[in-house]
């Protein structure tokens, strides 16, 4: 595996941030948040990854000689948990803003600005 | 002791759990006396927890699985002086919100109240936690709850959009900070920050190491709002409901401050120790350009809570660049002046939140001299924030401001005091042109810019009825907020008790010998500081600039049509530049995250 799994985080988080900047429609831009931390997955579960290792479940199974590291895999499910929280709460503040703005592209969101 | 010391983070969440459940058959006022209640506990627990980590701090291992010969795999609340004493400020400010809640919104189903107890526990955890990743995930629930708190009031447009640019900003700040725990853990295999720090001692900081950190300060300093990573801020605070702008401002974004200390001085002091003179530059230009940009949108507002927002930010700056200087006395100082702000701003909301109950606006200049109608203690209160902010002699913020002050001397970086003195001048002068204009009436009524009217109006809408009363609570949290701000600091052994704590805090060899081998270390013996002549003579001048930036606020709009062209015209295009970069679009805002994050992450990988 190497260097591929990092190059690709590094692209999916740097083409999540360019999808976020130019969106023109909020759920897109929510998407692209998803893009951005789908990235973080992949750093997390490469960093824990061993070539020829098995899956790190051990309960009645024999203990085989090499596993992935099961710490980084926890830690992805936190994170997954935390995608679904967030992304649910900005729906839901998209479908709200379609219904007060009338739009869901964000420059016509101009209740604030300076 | 030990069983306790998760309890400040259990207890609010399981009462907020509880009330999910309970909240249809429990009247107002039992989930008033309840949230206020479990509040209350988890403060009383947390002063228990402070008590004993002023002694020597202690760890904390969840489920009994301590380090051993000094290596751990257990998860730890890490006690210290600072992370409880900033624990407890924060639950405090949770129950003072609460209390003014209550008379504050009409029809609250219950909600509100879980998601302050979910607020307090995260943002609890946040302080104690001696764990990289639950610092992140602490990060995480914190700003999940914020973000709905935000957009408490769903029927309004403002808080719609000032939740949703909270929401995407923070996120991404935090996606960073998992990428950089990844490559922590990858490097060092381990989670715990005590653990981190250790192995990376006696390796001098090779790019990953670098890269993480940069990813960290940027998550971290998003959530502080740094100069270029703030532009979520003034959005949010502007719209959220005034109780919840208590908390953000007076300690949510000092959290994001406190994190990047705590991260440096126990994982990155070692391999950074060589390249302390480069890395302190960098975070100077971080703070100084956050101090001043935050300093001039201030006084460029006429919505309140807005210009309340900015002065928050050019705060944040000042403590930035303490936290650059890499020195315990002005640690110290931040942590004096992050009480005395806190208290402060938690104050100033307040009251902003009276004259919008009163009145259904926030625009400062629909409320020309109509502060009179409201109760007489008002006005002198809103001053008395003012002169707080502008860090008048010898009150809470100026001891703070003083070991600031004192410690950029010390470092040879004693520039830095103007840029202070000029921070909290024109901070503080915004709040008293305020308060001159609202409750003395005094300077014109008409503003110069009536397209800003519009938007003050649209974003004042959080209550769309004017009352003709003020309950009692409202002023009275405010009221005694203030009397702390003044008290805190003259309290005789505090300000040396902040001195030593954060002298502890510094220790990045003591930190693991705590944390990783129980051993009892006590905080260091220090001589204590003093308030010197100069100190006063800064203090004065902040107070005597704060006064001047008021009068020319109020009455000196002659005087600025009196200037050449050729001066007016570039200071005015300026100001205007500014404006319009905090735009509402949440891609400007990513973009110039993007650009911040980048520069600093070049900065860094280049001076480092």
């Amino acid at each position: 595996m190497g260097f591929l799994p990092y190059a690709i985080a590094a692209w999916l988080f740097v083409v999540g941030l360019w999808g976020i900047v130019v969106s023109r429609n909020l759920v897109r831009t929510v998407l692209c948040l998803t893009v951005v931390q789908s990235s973080t997955y992949l750093v997390l579960v490469g960093v824990g990854y061993r070539a020829g290792g098995k899956a790190p479940i051990v309960a009645d199974i024999p203990v085989v000689e090499r596993l992935v590291d099961p710490t980084v895999q926890v830690l992805v499910l936190t994170d997954i948990v935390i995608e679904a929280t967030v992304t649910a709460l900005l729906l839901a503040l998209v479908v709200q803003a379609h219904k007060r703005f009338g739009s869901i592209d964000p420059a016509d969101l101009r209740a604030i600005s300076d | 002791m030990p069983v306790i010391t998760a309890l400040p983070i259990v207890v609010p969440i399981l009462g907020a759990a509880l009330l999910v459940v309970a909240r249809t058959f429990v009247p107002r006022w039992g989930q008033d006396t309840f949230a206020v209640a479990i509040v209350a506990a988890s403060a009383t627990l947390l002063a228990l927890v402070l008590a004993r980590a002023i002694h020597h701090p202690f760890a904390y291992w969840m489920g009994g699985w301590r380090p051993v010969h000094g290596v751990t795999i257990g998860i730890s609340l890490s006690i210290d002086p600072i992370g409880a004493g900033l624990a407890l400020f924060a639950m405090l400010l949770v129950g003072a919100a609460l209390v003014y809640a209550l008379k504050y919104f009409d029809a609250v189903d219950g909600l509100f109240h879980v998601l302050m107890m979910l607020f307090g526990a995260a943002m609890v955890g946040f302080c104690l936690t001696g764990d990289l990743f639950n610092l992140v995930v602490f990060f995480e629930l914190m700003g999940a709850v914020a973000y709905a708190l935000t957009a408490y009031e769903i029927e309004e447009r403002a808080p719609l959009q000032g939740a949703i640019n909270f929401a995407i900003s923070n996120s991404v700040a935090g996606y960073a900070m998992f990428i950089a725990l990844a490559m922590l853990y990858a490097r060092t295999g381990a989670l715990n920050m005590a653990q981190i720090g250790a192995t990376l001692d006696g390796h001098p900081a090779d790019p990953l190491v670098i890269v993480a950190m940069v990813l960290l300060f940027a998550g971290f300093l998003t959530k502080a709002a740094a100069v270029p990573l703030h532009f979520w801020l003034a959005d949010a605070h502007a719209v959220a409901p005034t109780p919840v702008c208590v908390l953000f401002s007076g300690v949510m974004i000092e959290l994001g401050v406190y994190a990047v200390a705590r991260i440096y001085w126990v994982i990155f002091a070692g391999p950074m120790h060589a390249h302390a003179i480069a890395l302190r530059s960098i975070l100077l230009v971080l703070g100084v350009t956050t101090a001043l940009i935050g300093a001039a949108m201030c006084t460029a507002q006429r919505h309140i809570k807005r210009l309340l927002a900015f002065s928050s930010i050019s705060h944040i700056g000042m403590f930035v660049c303490g936290i650059a200087l890499l020195d315990h006395k002005a640690l110290a100082g931040v942590a004096v002046h992050v009480v005395g702000h806190g208290l402060a701003k938690a104050a100033l909301f307040m009251l902003a939140g009276v004259l919008l109950h009163r009145f259904a606006t926030i625009d400062e200049f629909d409320l020309h001299g109509r502060g009179r109608e409201l109760p007489w203690v008002t006005g002198p209160l809103f001053a008395l924030g003012g002169l707080l902010l502008a860090a008048c002699p010898i009150f809470t913020t100026f001891m703070g401001k003083s070991l600031l002050d004192e410690a950029s001397s010390g470092a040879g970086q004693g520039w830095l005091v103007a840029v202070f003195i000029a921070a909290s001048a024109l901070t503080g002068g915004a709040v008293l042109r305020v308060a001159g204009r609202i409750f003395l009436g005094w300077g014109p009524s008409e503003g110069p810019d009536p397209l800003q009217a519009r938007a003050a109006q649209e974003q004042g809408d959080e209550l769309n009825e004017p009352r003709d009363n003020t309950p009692a609570p409202m002023l009275a949290v405010p009221a005694v907020l203030l009397a702390l701000a003044l008290a805190v600091a003259l309290i005789p052994s505090m300000v040396p008790g902040f001195e030593r704590a954060a002298a502890l805090f510094t220790d990045h060899g003591g930190y693991a010998q705590w944390v990783l081998r129980a051993a009892p270390v006590p905080l260091p013996q220090l001589p204590a500081s003093h308030i010197s002549g100069d100190d006063v003579l800064y203090g004065a001048l902040s107070v005597l600039g704060a006064l001047v930036a008021a009068a020319v606020g109020l009455f000196g709009r002659p005087l600025r049509e009196a200037l050449p062209g050729q001066l007016r015209e570039p200071a005015l295009a300026t100001i205007h530049g500014l404006r319009r970069l905090h735009s509402g679009h949440i891609g400007d805002y990513i973009a110039w995250w993007t650009a911040g994050a980048g520069v600093l992450g070049a900065a860094c990988l280049l001076a480092l």
